[in-house]
């Protein structure tokens, strides 16, 4: 049984700005990820990758089909399910990294990482030991960790989100160009984390323009291109 | 999803629908919240968003529709059928009210602590030590240096008094907090503090709250679910990130492209 499965998922922009513009994004999505399976999502930019992350994680609306995802021992279908549902998935099954950090005023880079892990239940103080731990495999300066991330570097920022995904060890996990700014020795933490992961049972989804990365994690290509409405 | 399903809501609103007269104030409404939830309704001034909080607050009475609360005993009340007194208890200890303004919140001539210790003695505290002591931890609570404890908000600033009202408002530990415009008047860097301590009390108490607000930032960052109003009609809901990020309505799109970049 996946742990997460898109069937026909259809996807159309209607900009009701530039005079009711349509934008056809995807048509006829289909796939399965299996627990401890890596999807890459390839395809130029604009062919709909990120889209497709953003349908899973119920932050864009689809139009049709299904979206299964696995939460404990039950199923809940994204693209039809309640607000509060939605949540509780998020919560509970589905992490997802996206690909720039949003700061929120004077909450410090350690509660960030710590956030996602208090709200699945952990004690505070237990989520933030944890948080620090995988602040300092990512090599993050102790320093830092009190200050709030909106004035840190592209690379740390990266870091720190991908601290806060990868931190309550979600079944599924969705990753937006996860090693995009970051360093050599940065992208084989997380290429070494993604691996742990697969081994715990993850089912992940990502989009990688770094080919040295995709090969070493990924094993399954979804080609995106085969999604685009014809003109 | 266990959770999710055995839950029941805590408020529901029902065809809620109100008349000035002939003018139309809110067509309409319906939704249900459950505990912990936060959510927004945003709009433009004139779309009906305060008339909403204020029939789900109980302070004015729809046309057409009804307000329907989950008491803590579990039964579920409609609010205008309750008596009077029983509304007015609701509204001491179950529910607070933040006002935009919180010159309509607080007692000005009353002591800080004054102001958060009178919503204890109306649920039955009579322990001047004990009342004091609660009065103090909330103050702490807001970021309210202790030493202010004995002042009037009106030697306070704007964003004191924000925070004075929102100690006042959770003291009792009400289970359903409104807010109108809460940040509204105050300084950025007086929003940004503000909006930090409520979002960190809001999680902390798994409080449901309902937050008017014209600013989508604000939105963002205190709701998981957002209703957008236009001439009285809920025109769009769903989750807030869902809605602001693929907003589907022409106006709501209007809205969120309308907001201009940090």
């Amino acid at each position: 049984m996946p742990a997460l499965e898109l069937s026909a998922v259809t996807k159309t922009f209607t900009m009701h700005l530039q005079g009711g513009l349509r934008l056809p994004v995807l048509n006829d999505v289909t796939f399965a990820v299996a627990p401890g399976q890596c999807v890459a999502l390839t395809g130029p930019s604009g062919a709909g990758k990120s889209s497709i992350l953003k349908l899973i994680y119920g932050n864009y609306r689809c139009d049709e089909g299904r979206i299964l995802v696995r939460a404990g021992d039950s199923v809940v279908d994204v693209a039809s399910a309640e607000p509060r549902q939605i949540l509780s998935v998020r919560q509970t099954s589905l992490g997802y990294v996206t690909q720039f950090l949003r700061a929120v005023p004077r909450v410090s880079a350690l509660d960030i990482v710590a956030e996602p892990l208090v709200g699945k239940g952990v004690a505070r103080e237990e989520a933030t030991v944890r948080a620090g731990d995988m602040l300092r495999r990512f090599n993050v300066p102790e320093r830092l960790w009190s200050l709030p991330p909106a004035t840190f570097s592209g690379g740390e920022q990266q870091r720190i989100n991908l601290a806060r995904g990868l931190l309550p060890e979600h079944p599924i996990l969705l990753l937006d160009e996860p090693t995009a700014s970051l360093d050599a020795h940065n992208r084989a933490v997380v290429v070494e984390l993604v691996h742990e992961r697969k081994a715990q049972g993850t089912a992940i989804v990502a989009i990688m323009h770094d080919d040295d990365v995709r090969e070493a994690v990924a094993d399954i290509n979804v080609d995106v291109t085969q999604f685009a409405i014809a003109a | 999803m266990s959770l999710a399903e055995t839950e029941q809501p805590l408020l529901i609103a029902e065809g809620l629908t109100k008349y000035y007269g002939r003018q139309l104030g809110c067509r309409d409404a319906s939704f249900e919240l459950y505990e912990g939830e936060v959510m927004a309704v945003v709009g433009e001034s004139g779309s009906g968003k305060s008339t909403l909080l204020q029939l789900l607050s109980g302070q004015n009475e729809p046309s057409a529709g009804r307000v329907l609360y989950r008491m803590r005993d579990g039964s579920l009340a409609d609010l205008w059928s309750l008596s009077e007194p029983m509304r007015r208890l609701l509204y001491r200890t179950d529910w607070g009210f933040v006002h935009q303004d919180p010159q309509l919140g607080l007692r000005m001539g009353v002591s800080a602590g004054g102001n958060v210790g009178e919503r204890l003695m109306a649920v039955g505290w009579r322990n001047y030590g004990d009342i004091r002591d609660v009065a103090t931890d909330w103050l702490g609570r807001v970021e309210i240096p202790q030493e202010r404890i004995d002042d009037t908000p009106r030697t306070y600033s704007g964003g004191m008094r924000q925070r004075l009202q929102i100690a006042r408002n959770l003291v009792t530990s009400p289970r359903l907090i409104f807010m109108d415009e809460p940040t509204g008047g105050l300084d950025v860097s007086v929003q940004a503090r503000l909006l930090d301590l409520l979002r960190r009390i809001v999680s902390e108490m798994r409080l449901a709250a309902i937050v008017v607000t014209h600013d989508l930032a604000v939105a963002r960052l205190l709701s998981n679910r957002i209703m957008v109003m236009k001439g009285g009609a809920v025109i769009e809901a769903g989750l807030t990130d869902q809605v602001l990020d693929d907003p589907h309505e022409p106006y709501t799109q209007l809205l969120v492209s309308s907001i201009l970049p940090a």
